[in-house]
């Protein structure tokens, strides 16, 4: 190196992209292209779509409550699936997912419960609303019945996770002292388990709300089946009546949610919650459905 | 936690775990869910005769689904059942598209200018409280029937739950990286790649992991208001009263699920 001339710095990237990332975005467009050509997704589509969009949304506006009381008992009926079917879910719920915790059942008791429990989660509650309205018929049953299914397989997997997850020395402890079984649960597994399990019941109460709006579209009563006949009918502004109903009632289960989050796990007094600005962030792990 | 009231101090002292004020809140909320199932309860139209003929109808419809329809999957399933897991796909891909600059002006950490966040926590709650079924209601009405109504739907429905979640994981994003980059003169889109990013990738990743798992599930009900999938196949069976063929949808239904579970884990255990 010669005196006085500039040092060379060597030129290499310090940060070397590797190969695969680039490699996963060819694949990545070829597929979008070779999806969208089996879909028959195209951009002509999509304009003609986009000329109807303006059309269809100057038909929606402005909403036209004037058939509420019809409004009103789709949204009671609702409220009634959602309230029913988180209570039924979340009691037959609370033994499955107990029987499926490996670390207090033997494998016999444990396999069937996690297996329900697998079945209830895998298929869409409206789907098995479907199946319910086939065999019990139209109406609010069928609804409750799918919900029901859905917040057994929701809070038993959950359920099943928390007590697995536990420290196992206050259960030992409990033991020791000769307590039977269902005090060994009251004592040392209950209070372990307590906040995450308000936890999930008020966002299955949430999930069920949002929920119990959609199952009308096959007949299981609820609002969905008059959002679904407005459609039809191309109600447009009725339509939209119905959303915003829809809307304000989840955002009003969300509130109420947090509320009661609030209370069981931040212990809040009924004049603090209404004081508190910010509302504990919901569980993480549980977000939508 | 533990408070004592002067009273019991003086005689005998009582242990309580919670205060007079907190137990008349859990006491409330108590009253208000016994009361709301009562009410619920005695309200709700059932019809004590379907009720009561309920299981008999179970096991009909069970019968009756059995045996399963195998041999109408590859005419009739299996083209459906490939559309919707493209729907899924596609959907998630152009929910993460859409929903990062969203999640980008969210946090406030990076965009520190409120208007600005409480418009992007506006499409994301909007995006967030429209189930995926009114989506595909909205976007049927939009651009008719098939497929293309399905994957924007599930595209708008994710847009908030991965915008949401991504924003909440860039406001976590420790300071320190980003101020050392920030004092080295580095330009705004270093700043977020050499910065932010690294911090954010494994949540960004599980997050569309997750979103995916959740989008397989929901595209397969989709064609039930006629917007294209498996759902559209299970429609038409279910009209034509084929039990058989409805049978073989819902395994297919169960199986693709099971197995996205099953992809989804595994991948998330090699990469995080």
């Amino acid at each position: 190196m010669k005196t006085g001339s500039p040092i060379l710095i060597s030129r290499a990237d310090p940060f070397p992209k590797s190969l695969w990332p680039r490699v996963a975005t060819v694949a990545l467009v070829v597929y979008v292209i070779y999806a969208c050509a089996q879909m028959e997704i195209s951009w002509e589509r999509v304009q003609t779509g986009l000329a109807n969009a303006a059309h269809f949304f100057a038909r929606l506006f402005p909403p036209n409550f004037a058939r509420h009381e019809l409004l009103v008992r789709g949204l009671l009926e609702s409220l009634q699936i959602a309230v029913l079917a988180s209570t039924l879910g979340i009691l037959l719920a609370l033994p499955i997912g107990l029987a499926g915790a490996r670390n207090l059942m033997p494998p016999w008791a444990s396999w069937p419960a996690r297996a329900l429990i697998v079945l209830a989660r895998s298929l869409h509650p409206v789907i098995v609303a479907i199946l319910f309205v086939k065999a019990v018929g139209f109406g609010a049953l069928a609804g409750v019945l799918a919900l029901t299914v859905a917040s057994v397989g929701f809070i038993g997997k959950l359920f099943t996770e928390a007590i697995e997850e536990i420290s196992s020395k206050q259960v030992e402890a409990v033991r020791a002292t000769g307590a039977p079984f269902p005090s060994v649960l009251a004592f040392g597994v209950m209070p372990q388990v307590f906040s995450r399990f308000i936890g999930f019941a008020t966002y299955q109460l949430d999930s069920n709300l949002r929920n119990s709006t959609m199952v009308g579209i096959v007949g299981a009563g609820g609002i969905g089946g008059t959002l679904f006949a407005a459609f039809q009918r191309f109600d447009y502004d009725f339509v939209c009546a119905i959303l915003i109903a829809i809307i304000s009632l989840i955002m009003l289960g969300e509130v109420l949610a947090a509320g009661v989050r609030a209370i069981f796990i931040d212990n809040a007094t009924l004049p603090e919650l209404f004081r508190r600005r910010g509302l504990p962030r919901r569980d993480r792990l549980v977000e939508d459905e | 936690m533990v408070s004592i009231t002067a009273a019991e101090t003086t005689s005998r002292r009582v242990w309580r775990r919670f205060t007079g004020a907190q137990r008349t809140a859990r006491f409330m909320v108590y009253l208000t869910i016994v009361a709301a199932i009562v009410a619920a309860a005695q309200t709700i139209e059932i019809i004590p005769e379907f009720l009561a003929d309920a299981p008999e109808q179970i096991g009909d419809l069970l019968a009756r689904m059995w045996p399963i329809d195998w041999r109408a999957y590859p005419t009739d399933v299996h083209s459906a059942l490939s559309e919707t897991i493209h729907i899924a796909s596609l959907g998630t891909l152009l929910a993460l598209m859409l929903a990062l600059p969203v999640g980008l002006l969210a946090a406030h950490n990076l965009v520190p200018f409120t208007p600005l966040n409480l418009l992007a926590r506006l499409i994301l709650v909007s995006s967030r409280s429209v189930n995926s079924l009114v989506w595909a209601l909205l976007f049927v009405g939009i651009f008719g029937p098939g497929a293309l109504a399905g994957t924007l739907a599930i595209a708008f429905r994710s847009i908030g739950f991965v915008g949401k979640l991504f924003g909440e994981a860039l406001e976590e994003a420790q300071p320190g990286p980003i101020e050392a980059l920030a004092a080295t003169g580095a330009p705004w889109r270093s700043v977020l790649t050499f910065g932010y990013w690294p911090q954010v990738k494994p949540a960004f990743w599980s997050i569309a992991l997750f979103r995916f798992d959740i989008n397989v599930r929901e595209s397969a009900v989709l064609g039930l208001v006629g917007a294209g999938g498996i759902g559209m196949a299970l429609d038409a069976a279910l009209n034509l009263f084929q039990w058989e063929r409805v049978a073989l949808i819902l395994v297919a239904i169960l199986v693709v699920v099971i197995i996205t579970e099953i992809v989804v884990m595994q991948i998330r255990k090699r990469m995080l």
